[in-house]
């Protein structure tokens, strides 16, 4: 007599057409990377993202936690993320102050997991319904030490999906948290989301140590300057600490561990931005000024360029899909093709600083910044370019 | 056809939210050729207060999210009506509840106007909760912007399903009303 066993359908990869949010679209990009654990703490405008995954995650074997605070819950992650399971968090700026000092943790120890900061006005409690990009310096500079950070924007609910991956993908190959910088008006507005095939959906999973577990060194970096990981009770030493270490893992406190562990942290990621870098050109062939945007304030800069190229400006778009580490040397090169750049966001101007720095005077910088409750609209970037283009 | 902005707008519990984002759904999903993209004001209040939800429509990508100049305003209070009137487009389409709005001279602007007595009509069924479906009946009848077969179908989607059988009457009410 043959037994049949009943293969329990895998619902991680939820392939279809739906009409959805961008919340609910990190979520499921999340699941379809092989997220395993969730530990987060709910805030507005994050909370569907948690609440989405408090559901989802028993029904591909997975974990919730719900923790006191933000720090229990990126905590957590690192530590599900040392017991093998990829891992995420979501919360908004207030919650991501809270969490900043073990990001650097998690930098240190070089463990992958992603964080989603869906961005609301701040600083302090703010603005909790209503949209704001004022994140963007915190989660480069945040934490305390020197280190770099990938950061990735989405900007539409496709992307929330995909980009999720994608930060996984880098969590899992650099080893580090990647942040995912939404914001409440792409959390909460519904679009098209299409869900591939599992097949269809690449991921990346964390190096594995293949030498002999006798001699196995935790910290010793491969070519990539990144070294494998193995998990706990995988039969290697497992050793972590947030101390500067040696290739052991073992604290050793002098300038010149100092020295070789930063510069190779720091390393992997500069020595590899060409591979991390995203970047979307939109109608800057011809274009005499450029916008420079990211996230929502993206999609308002492409309806100014609409207006603008009616009335016969050539406007174009440099959208940064990466904003960290930051596109330099193509901000340079774009600087050299047009005499003015505007930096559309809502801020006070923290990715237009860094413009500023990369194009070297090549260009005129503009911000055109909003400080949080509302996107621009596309009239109001076509009046600043106006304004200051006569 | 260019790009449609539609609002949606009343009190908070009338279920406007559900009206942008039916519609929406059943553009994106069930309208071949047709994007569509659905916002709405997310405040911390979830009844009373002011509510209001935007779909923007377009063959090609929608860059710009949100509903500025409103082709379509469809108004189920007399303080939405007051707030929004100022952006329907000259010649744009104005969808009222009659007994909760009075119109004022900024409504001449409005190319058509269409009026519908939706509470009253949902409260026959049996609930003023299906006066956002009745009107959003009067709105597909109305207009060429969303088929009835696909909104029905998100309806029977969307809907918990002990509501699905008495929204499908106020849809159809809606839709035969003719004033």
């Amino acid at each position: 007599m043959s037994e049949t066993i009943q293969k329990e359908e895998d619902r991680t990869v939820l392939t279809g057409e739906y009409f959805t949010t961008g919340n609910l679209a990190a979520a499921e990009g999340a699941l379809a990377a092989g997220c395993k654990f969730f530990g987060g703490y709910p805030i507005t405008p994050s909370s569907e993202i948690a609440e989405h995954m408090s559901y989802r995650l028993p029904q591909v074997g997975g974990h919730f936690l719900q923790f006191e605070d933000e720090i229990a819950s990126i905590v957590s992650i690192l530590g599900a993320s040392w017991g093998g399971w990829k891992s995420m968090t979501a919360t908004s700026g207030p919650g991501y102050s809270l969490m900043l000092e073990n990001i650097g943790l998690g930098i240190m120890t070089e463990t992958p997991c992603v964080i989603v900061n869906v961005q609301r006005g701040g600083p302090s409690t703010g603005l909790p319904t209503l949209v704001g990009q004022q994140d963007i310096q915190q989660t480069r500079w945040g934490s305390h030490g020197d280190y770099e950070v990938i950061a990735l924007a989405p900007n539409s609910v496709q992307e929330c999906f995909d980009l999720t991956i994608v930060a996984f993908n880098y969590a899992e190959k650099y080893r580090l948290p990647v942040t995912l910088l939404m914001d409440e008006t792409l959390g909460h507005m519904s679009e098209k989301l299409i869900i591939p095939t599992k097949d269809e959906i690449k991921v990346i999973n964390r190096k594995k140590p293949k030498d002999d577990p006798s001699i196995h060194l935790p910290y010793k970096a491969d070519d990539d300057l990144v070294p494998p990981m193995a998990t706990a009770g995988e039969g290697y030493r497992v050793m972590t600490t947030g101390l500067t270490h040696d290739e052991r893992g073992y604290p050793v406190l002098n300038a010149e561990t100092q020295e070789k562990l930063i510069r190779r942290l720091i390393d992997k990621i500069r020595k590899n931005k060409d591979d991390i870098i995203l970047l979307e050109e939109y109608k800057l062939e011809d274009a005499e000024i450029a916008l420079i945007s990211f996230g929502i304030s993206a999609r308002a800069s492409k309806g100014a360029i609409e207006l603008a190229r009616k009335k016969g400006i050539k406007v174009g778009l440099l959208r940064l899909i990466t904003i960290w580490p930051f596109a330099d040397e193509q901000i340079e090169k774009l600087a050299e093709q047009v005499g003015n750049i505007f930096v559309v966001e809502i801020n006070a101007g923290q990715v237009t600083r860094e413009v500023q720095r990369a194009v070297k005077g090549k260009a005129e910088v503009h911000g055109v910044f909003k400080y949080g409750g509302a996107i621009h609209t596309p009239e109001e970037i076509l009046s600043e370019i106006e304004r200051r283009i006569k | 056809m260019p790009r449609v902005e539609i609002r949606f707008a009343g009190f908070g519990g009338q279920g406007i939210g559900l009206l942008g984002r039916l519609v929406g759904e059943a553009i994106a999903l069930y309208m071949e050729g047709k994007n569509a993209i659905m916002t709405q004001s997310y405040g911390p209040e979830s009844r009373g207060g002011a509510s209001s939800s935007d779909v923007v429509i377009d063959e090609g990508e929608i860059a710009y999210p949100k509903a500025t100049h409103y082709d379509y305003l469809v108004v189920m209070s007399e303080e939405a009506y007051h707030k929004y009137i100022p952006n329907l487009k000259e010649g744009g389409t104005l969808f009222v509840e009659e007994n909760l709005v009075i119109l004022d001279e900024h409504a001449k602007k409005a190319g058509k106007i269409f009026k519908i007595p939706a509470t009253k009509i949902a409260e026959e069924i049996g609930s003023s909760l299906y006066a956002n479906i009745a009107m959003l009946g009067f709105f597909c009848a109305n207009t060429d912007i969303v088929s009835e077969d696909a909104l029905k179908k998100v309806i029977r989607e969307k809907v918990k399903a002990r509501f699905v059988k008495n929204n499908l009457i106020a849809f159809e009410k809606g839709k035969n009303y003719k004033g």
